[in-house]
């Protein structure tokens, strides 16, 4: 046999595809071994951050804090369209905190299409079935976590927005998940961006129904009368800032938890 | 580098041919993860992890890799090493590599890796490969740890976490220096120990390019 020659078109083929192979071998099996490690870590991940919107954790905390304080939280499961706690038998779990509902917005069964003028979010579909978190003191709801997502600039910003027993007043907002440009729109991680949050309101209940929490470009005026419904636009991120400003209109108005919220505040909401 | 002995691929790259301060490259991910002491250490031992296997892997096949082709067959195995890192540290490590994001995945495009590899791997044994990538590796997180140190302490007046210089608004009498948390400062630090090491190892002053000509010609009156 002659010696082999690397050189040739052959060789270079051969021993292209051989190290395509044991390197494709090497990263699907890394990918493969390690992914119920990072599950893990990314449940808690979420969690943390239920928390931390929540107000309930500040600075760094260990697995099991974490673990000890969600044991106060409750999770639900909130049908859009009435607004009323389903059991999770209806999305098909034993338990609500198993219940997906990012998936759940991918299945024509569980999700509908949003037509273009609805989909200010830029969601493309929405589940009918949302996950809430419920903090509950002797039956009346204390606080209520609300997951929210929407895209900004380059990508969807997952987050929660949680909000006192009256269903309207900001208790903490933040993102767990986006892809945002660092130092710009990356700012929403920025922790005294996160901490203007607190105390906003949502509605203005006598004036009606539609959500008027929004961004303001350039800055809220302390002697604005709506900086109650004002939170600072992020400085050089237009396009994140009007993102945030849509998605929130989005989760708090009649497509998201705009009903569910309303029951809560008329003392409604049961546990179904 | 007429002779190679394993000494010498594992401390010359410290001070005496160290990437950064000498052969000035790996600057960008140097700027961009030094914010804090522990994102340094990370950052390092990923890259000085990433350099030694995928030179190792590399000189194991050096015989083998088709000239016209080598750089590609380069990057497929530092990049398949890097999503190994990045797997691992999103495992193990959740919130650093949160924190390091997309510089983890950059460590692909990191010139020390790829320079090591097509300057040194091709040419030597396996062994003294993944001791060169080691060395490199040791002498970028040289300049890591005391760039991510002196960031980290005075820009918030801790380190690794640990509260050293009690901050103003905790009640201490630190106050901190904001740019040093921006990417310009770790070109100030960089720019000052490339001074200090020239001062230190004359040789490694650069003859300057050129010299400019004594003034002859009247132009003006």
């Amino acid at each position: 046999m002659s010696r082999f020659n690397k050189d040739s078109v052959s060789g270079t083929v051969i021993v292209a595809l051989a190290v395509c192979l044991v390197c494709s071998i090497i990263v699907s099996g890394a990918a493969v071994i390690l992914k119920p490690t990072q599950k893990v870590n990314s449940v808690l991940n979420v969690k943390q951050n239920i928390l931390r919107a929540a107000n309930l954790i500040t600075g760094p905390v260990t697995a099991q804090e974490v673990e000890e304080k969600f044991s106060l939280v409750t999770p639900r499961i909130v049908d859009l369209e009435t607004g009323e706690y389903v059991d999770p038998s209806v999305v098909g779990v034993a338990e609500a905190i198993n219940y997906d509902q990012f998936r759940a917005a991918k299945d024509p069964q569980f999700s509908k299409a949003l037509a273009g003028s609805e989909d200010i979010a830029g969601i493309k579909r929405r589940e009918r079935y949302a996950t809430v978190y419920t903090i509950e003191n002797e039956g009346q709801i204390d606080r209520v976590i609300l997951p929210v997502r929407g895209y900004g600039l380059w990508s969807t910003l997952y987050g929660f927005l949680a909000l006192e027993g009256d269903a309207n007043t900001v208790v903490g907002f933040g993102f767990y998940e986006h892809a945002e440009t660092p130092g710009l729109g990356g700012e929403v991680d920025n922790p005294n961006w996160i901490s203007q949050w607190p105390g906003k309101k949502i509605y203005d209940l006598e004036e009606g129904a539609e959500p008027k929490i929004h961004l303001v470009k350039g800055g809220v005026r302390a002697n604005d009368p709506e900086a109650n419904y004002g939170v600072d636009a992020l400085a050089g991120a237009t396009l994140t800032s009007r993102g945030i400003t849509n998605l929130l209109h989005f989760w708090l108005g009649e497509q998201g938890f705009q009903k569910y919220l309303e029951q809560i505040r008329s003392g409604e909401a049961s546990n179904g | 580098m007429a002779e190679v002995t394993a000494k010498k691929v594992l401390f010359e790259p410290i001070f005496n041919n160290n990437p950064i301060t000498l052969q000035i490259i790996g600057i960008c991910s140097a700027l961009a993860v030094t914010t804090s002491l522990q994102l340094s250490i990370v950052m390092a031992v990923a890259v000085s992890l990433v350099a030694a296997f995928s030179s190792f892997a590399i000189a194991l096949i050096r015989s083998q890799i088709p000239n016209s082709v080598r750089i590609i067959v380069q990057m497929t195995i530092i990049a398949s090493l890097v999503i190994v890192v990045d797997q691992v540290l999103k495992a193990y490590a959740y919130e650093v590599s949160k924190q390091l994001s997309v510089f983890v995945g950059l460590i692909i495009t990191n010139c020390i890796v790829m320079g090591r590899a097509e300057a040194f791997a091709m040419q030597n044994s396996p062994v003294m490969s993944f001791l060169d990538g080691i060395g490199n590796g040791l002498g970028y997180g040289v300049v890591l740890v005391f760039v991510g140190f002196v960031r980290e302490l005075l820009g918030s007046g801790k380190l690794l976490g640990v509260e050293i210089l009690p901050l103003v608004n905790d009640g201490g009498w630190y106050v901190p220096n904001g740019l040093l948390l921006l990417p310009p400062s770790a070109f100030f630090i960089i720019g000052l120990m490339i001074w200090g090491m020239r001062t230190w190892k004359k040789s490694q002053v650069e003859a300057p390019d050129y010299k400019p000509a004594a003034h002859k010609v009247k132009e003006a009156f």
